[in-house]
């Protein structure tokens, strides 16, 4: 997987002010579905809301699974301890909704720091337990300290004030929708910057070879604590982000089930390109809306299914299926 | 006194349980190097078997523990022949994520067909009762399970240690390629120690239904457990596997008599603090 997906972004370095378009329009993409999506689905914007939050934290995923090679599947601690953190605040006074998403990603900042700094000293099989038993970890503990975070009932009642003084949270979602859409647009040029930084190359090459990135003289653990750092930071907004919208903030936003999803979706839209981890969400995301309706147990065999085929079949994910049909009509092999 | 002895035998039937389990899973991670975590879909199709064999056949205990296990390996084979070959040898994240693919499937397979409801493997006469062993009473079933482990571990050491194939499997983990060029069928050796590995595992999930219950999220609940006693222990060691399950097994009873409201809190506090003090488990070998 190393190779795989990582050969066709490195490998070629196209001319910077053609990437400047490319971004500049793949941008413009992104706003135009999200205001489709408020104009077409004006019933189901929480459900969109969900899925900007969701996709803020397979962001996250992407950036230390696809760019820095670190396998995880405990990656929601950091999601819970974004929606956490706002929602305590929320309760205890704090009712401004920006400053709620600040708090939630300095929250998720301060996990990724304590998540890396505990994941980052194994590697292969044993990181992935870490990771797991992390997550499994933050879940009994929101679990018990219950007069926190309302342990197994959830903690709810978050009465946010309106945004910037002026736009009420509504009942049909409009105001929460708009600003987890601003918040995504934000978020995503900034990963834009960081993964097109010096930095962010580094990540890729620890990704590809660590021990000679090692011999060249720079240090691997401080870039990934840091990567995981900025990751905590993206899974944290996504977390407040949650808990602004739904006013609720449930267990299930630090479990195990959550991290392996946001990770199926990772995969299904292509690991180390920051489209496919939008994609990957909208698409896992509509699809389990409208099959999960029927019966949540064919829900999971489709999605097995699927991720045996794209596993198999498309080891990169959906956008490197998208561009090998690309190249090969551009005849380019 | 009383207290303590109940919970050590509580805790060594279920550290033997996860044993019989996971050390077929240890074998597949340690030998050939895929990240089973369908490992436990197996075990609760045995677990479905069995359960199907002893209520709605009419058989004895023996005889459905025996049809589990064979019945396991049969639906296993295709999957081993067409899935699991293709990912030999690749990246673990590919592996976790086909294999938990596989798990979300036999889940939703098995829902659709057995139904969501919890499947008990009726006790036989014998094992249902406490036995007087002189100074108390303990229950006939830990004491099977117990003696279940042990002549797993026993019977895996003979395998292993004292057989023609045990030489051709530790050849094989050491250095598939040479092996392969002084004459061992290497494919035939990693399809054998596939079959034991889920074999093990469908003995493990019938005599350990007592502990583990059979419903359709089996699967998914206990994987993270099997996942993490392996990497505890050190893929692909026995006596590895041994001591991490007795001392998780430990960890978790002991938690769940004593603390009841912390759950899981106390394994994977141990988990976390183990892996950090040895990364390759207790008895892995370097790579």
């Amino acid at each position: 997987m190393h190779i795989m997906a990582q050969a066709g972004t490195v490998s070629a370095m196209p001319d910077a002010k053609s990437h400047l378009w490319r971004d500049a329009a793949g941008i413009a993409l992104i706003s135009a579905c999200g205001a489709a999506g408020y104009w077409l689905f004006p019933d189901n914007l929480a459900l969109l809301t969900r899925i900007v939050a969701v996709a803020l934290l397979v962001l996250s995923i992407d950036l230390v699974v696809g760019y820095c090679g670190v396998a995880t599947l405990g990656q929601a601690a950091l999601f819970g301890a974004g929606a956490y953190a706002a929602g305590i605040a929320c309760v205890n006074g704090v009712t401004e909704p920006m400053t709620l998403i600040a708090i939630g990603a300095i929250a998720g900042a301060a996990a990724g720091l304590l998540m890396g700094g505990v994941m980052l000293r194994a590697h292969g099989l044993a990181q992935l337990v870490l990771s797991i038993a992390i997550v499994q970890l933050f879940h009994e503990a929101a679990n018990k300290a219950s007069a926190y975070t309302g342990g197994s009932d959830g903690l709810a009642g978050l009465m946010v004030s309106p945004l910037f003084g002026l736009f009420e949270f509504d009942l049909w979602g409009r105001t929460a929708y708009l600003m987890g859409l601003v918040l995504l647009l934000l978020v995503f040029i900034a990963l834009k910057f960081v993964v097109a930084s010096p930095f962010g190359m580094l990540c890729r090459g620890i990704k590809q070879d660590p021990v000679r990135i090692r011999a060249m003289g720079a240090f691997v653990f401080p870039v990934l604590l840091k990567m995981f750092v900025i990751s905590g930071a993206v899974a944290g907004t996504g977390g407040a982000l949650a808990a602004v919208s739904t006013q609720v903030v449930g267990l299930d936003s630090v479990s195990f089930e959550l991290s392996a999803n946001a990770l199926v979706m990772l995969v299904l839209g292509g690991l180390g390109t920051l489209y496919g981890a939008l994609i990957g969400t909208v698409i896992f995301m509509g699809f389990e809306h409208v099959v999960s309706a029927f019966n949540p147990f064919h829900w999971m065999t489709m999605v097995g299914a699927l991720l045996i085929a794209v596993v198999l079949a498309a080891p990169g994910g959906l956008t490197s299926l998208v561009g090998k049909v690309a190249a090969s009509r551009q005849g380019k092999p | 006194m009383q207290t303590i002895l109940s919970i050590a035998i509580d805790a060594l039937a279920f550290g033997m349980v996860l044993f019989i389990i996971c050390i077929g899973l240890s074998l597949t991670m340690g030998l050939m190097r895929v990240v089973n975590l369908a490992h436990g879909a197996f075990a609760m199709i045995a677990g479905y078997i069995a359960s199907y064999a002893a209520r709605d056949l009419g058989l004895g205990y023996a005889a459905s523990i025996f049809l589990a296990i064979i019945g396991t390996i049969v639906i296993s084979i295709p999957l081993e022949r067409f899935l699991y070959r293709r990912i030999y040898g690749s990246p673990e994240l590919t592996q976790v994520l086909m294999t938990i693919g596989l798990t979300f499937c036999v889940i939703g397979i098995t829902n659709y067909f057995m139904g969501p409801t919890l499947k008990i493997i009726p006790l036989p006469e014998a094992l249902s009762q406490p036995l007087d062993v002189g100074f108390r009473t303990i229950a006939a079933h830990r004491l099977f399970v117990i003696a279940c482990g042990a002549a797993v571990a026993g019977g895996l050491w003979y395998l292993i240690e004292r057989t023609t194939f045990g030489i051709k499997l530790r050849a094989t983990v050491d250095n598939a390629a040479m092996s392969d060029a002084l004459g061992v069928r290497t494919q035939v050796v990693y399809a054998i120690s596939f079959a034991i590995a889920i074999g093990l595992a469908a003995l493990g999930g019938v005599v350990g239904a007592e502990f583990l219950p059979i419903e359709p999220y089996y699967a998914l609940r206990y994987m993270v457990t099997f996942l993490v006693v392996v990497s505890v222990g050190g893929a692909g060691s026995i006596p590895g596997a041994l001591i991490a399950c007795l001392v998780l097994g430990f960890v978790d009873t002991t938690g769940r008599y004593l603390m009841p409201d912390f759950g899981n809190f106390f394994f994977y506090a141990a988990v976390i603090l183990i892996v950090c003090l040895f990364p390759r488990g207790f008895l892995g070998r370097a790579q």
